[in-house]
């Protein structure tokens, strides 16, 4: 195996019922890239995400995530990879400072490591004043920082982001792909969907999915060639209209 | 959340254990007397004499009366049939009727156990009297059965009932708690981040199960702070003994709501279901009604009941003292019980779907 490739599908299939979800889905994913995985509402993105973090069993193909096979080992792939669900998933009712230390001892690191990250990841978040504030309170673009926040608190070699500025405003989206860029640098591999063509442009390789199947993966710059097209947004008016 | 958690049951005991009575008193009770003699005034003043009726009229007929009970107004009515007195002295014999409303057959049974006791005793003082006057040689004879009372000498319904309805507060926030606990999760989405941490599924149940199994634990220990302070409910036998079967009994309710949990998507469905087995169990516990009267298939029903268990076991450490050896095969079956409820929650939590 490639150590290179941290995300390896082949065939990937999720069936529920008749209904086939994800369609033998084959792509891989490099070390450090920042992997853009595009697609309309039920082209089934989620579904595929969520079979590569080892919360759904595949019907059928091949996906190994971070050097683990997703049907027998889907638990130590969960050791190695980091997820922001599309939902806002901290507890509301814990404050930012309990949800650190929380999510911290899940992944099974020491209380002070867990107490240095949390200073050092409160300061760059610029949370200090709220760090012992309950996250419910927080404005969603904050939250959404911090959660992104959080899932990289173990030093994950994958993260992986479902829309995850979904309903944030201009200037936190620009700040979260500044982390974005920021986490790829440090090595790890951001895979993110999105429904902002704009944000398609920041990633490194983009994938289009309609009905289940991935109809385009390549750079953003290549896609938009091959399709004719000025902007990602062409491109993918162009494939999902089919 | 927390205030409500404790308010509302303690609220609840001194409620119910004062409400939740099957003493029958204060019996809505009526009379017709057609003969108006002294005897007839006598035996009513009998039933005025007890605690358990409290008379209200001289109906004027039958008629009357009859419309009084449809109206909701007497429960017992006794006719006295003219010439009471003077049958009874010449014949030494006489009926009576007693008219009494058994939409609640229980009751009607008890009510009607008083009257005859009244009548009855007004009966040997009766013929005490007639015998006085007709024949001195003859002694009547009595057989009296003088019954001692155990565990409970005063027969306090309280006594009785409050380590009861203890259990059932006890049962029922810990059981609602941790069945709204892991569909509420769900709801809300965290549910989804914590299964794609490396978590263990019993780290996760255990998690889970801890601050319920101390709520319910604190529930205790106010419960019986309460029953000793306000109810005076004794308690004969070990504390410790108490906690320790406690502490099993409230691991069974615990899994068996996260168990409801996992198999549910929301909150509704989960409170639907615990609300289906809290009834059957609280009906089915032997609180209300003794499990002995229930048909034989409900009998073994009552088995796989936790509640039953618990009532009886609070009920004999408290009340008659039992020690470990009396209580353990109660405290095994629970046990088992704990281990299979807990097994089943860990199990049908999946983490993957």
């Amino acid at each position: 195996m490639n150590n290179n490739k941290v995300i390896q599908v082949e065939g990937l299939t999720k069936m529920f019922g008749d209904f086939t979800a994800v369609n033998a889905i084959t792509f891989e994913v490099e070390k450090g890239e920042i992997f853009g995985f595009l697609g309309a509402n039920g082209a089934g993105k989620t579904t595929a995400m969520k079979m590569l973090i080892g919360i759904s069993k595949p019907t059928s193909g091949e996906a190994n995530v971070a050097g683990f096979d997703v049907f027998t080992h889907a638990e130590d792939i969960k050791k190695n990879i980091g997820y922001m669900s599309q939902k806002f998933a901290l507890y509301d009712d814990l404050t930012v400072k309990e949800n650190i230390t929380f999510f911290g001892g899940i992944y099974g690191l020491s209380r002070k490591i867990i107490k240095e990250k949390s200073d050092v990841l409160i300061a760059e978040l610029g949370l200090e004043k709220v760090a012992n504030q309950l996250v419910g309170s927080l404005p969603l673009g904050w939250k959404q920082k911090l959660s992104f926040s959080v899932s990289l608190l173990h030093d994950p070699k994958i993260v992986f982001l479902d829309e995850p500025t979904g309903g944030v405003d201009p200037i936190t989206r620009r700040q979260f792909w500044e982390m974005i860029y920021k986490a790829s640098n440090q090595g790890t591999t951001v895979f993110v969907t999105t429904h902002y063509m704009d944000e398609a442009e920041y990633c490194d390789r983009v994938s289009i999915m309609v009905n289940g199947k991935i109809e385009a993966l390549d750079t953003p710059k290549k896609l938009k060639k091959q399709f004719n097209a000025a902007t990602m947004n062409d491109v993918f008016l162009k494939l999902a209209r089919g | 959340m927390l205030p409500i958690i404790f308010v509302l049951p303690i609220l609840q005991l001194v409620i119910l254990s004062n409400a939740a009575t099957f003493e029958v008193k204060n019996i809505k009770f009526g009379y017709i007397d057609n003969d108006h003699t002294s005897t007839s005034r006598a035996l009513v003043e009998k039933f005025n004499a007890s605690t358990y009726f409290d008379v209200l009229t001289d109906f004027p007929s039958e008629a009357f009366a009859s419309s009084e009970m449809l109206k909701g107004k007497v429960d017992v009515v006794l006719e006295i049939p003219h010439y009471f007195e003077r049958d009874l002295q010449k014949e030494k014999y006489n009926n009576l009727g007693v008219t009494i409303n058994a939409i609640d057959g229980a009751a009607a049974g008890v009510e009607n156990v008083y009257v005859n006791q009244i009548v009855q005793n007004f009966n040997q003082h009766l013929k005490v009297d007639l015998l006085q006057v007709s024949d001195k040689q003859i002694q009547p004879i009595y057989i009296e059965t003088i019954p001692l009372f155990w565990y409970n000498e005063t027969l306090n319904y309280k006594t009785f009932m409050v380590p009861g309805i203890l259990v059932l507060l006890v049962t029922m926030i810990t059981l609602f708690l941790s069945g709204m606990n892991i569909v509420r999760e769900k709801e809300i989405g965290t549910l989804e981040q914590i299964n794609v941490t490396p978590i263990k599924k019993s780290q996760f149940i255990i998690g889970k199960l801890f601050p319920f199994w101390v709520v319910g634990m604190a529930l205790l220990t106010i419960g019986l702070i309460l029953a000793k302070l306000i109810f005076d409910v004794p308690m004969l036998g070990s504390l410790v003994l108490l906690y320790a079967y406690t502490s099993i009994y409230i691991l069974v309710i615990l899994g068996m709501g996260l168990f409801i949990s996992n198999f549910t998507d929301t909150q509704q469905q989960a409170m639907f279901i615990a609300w289906f087995f809290v009834v059957i169990f609280i009906l089915m516990s032997g609180l209300f009604t003794p499990i002995e009267s229930m048909p034989k298939w409900a009998q073994i029903v009552t088995e796989f009941n936790p509640i039953k268990y618990f009532v009886e076991v609070i009920r004999m450490v408290m009340l008659k003292g039992s020690g470990f050896m009396d209580i353990l095969p109660l405290g095994l079956k629970t046990l088992a019980y704990a281990i299979v409820m807990n097994g089943l929650a860990v199990w049908s939590y999946k983490k993957t779907n």
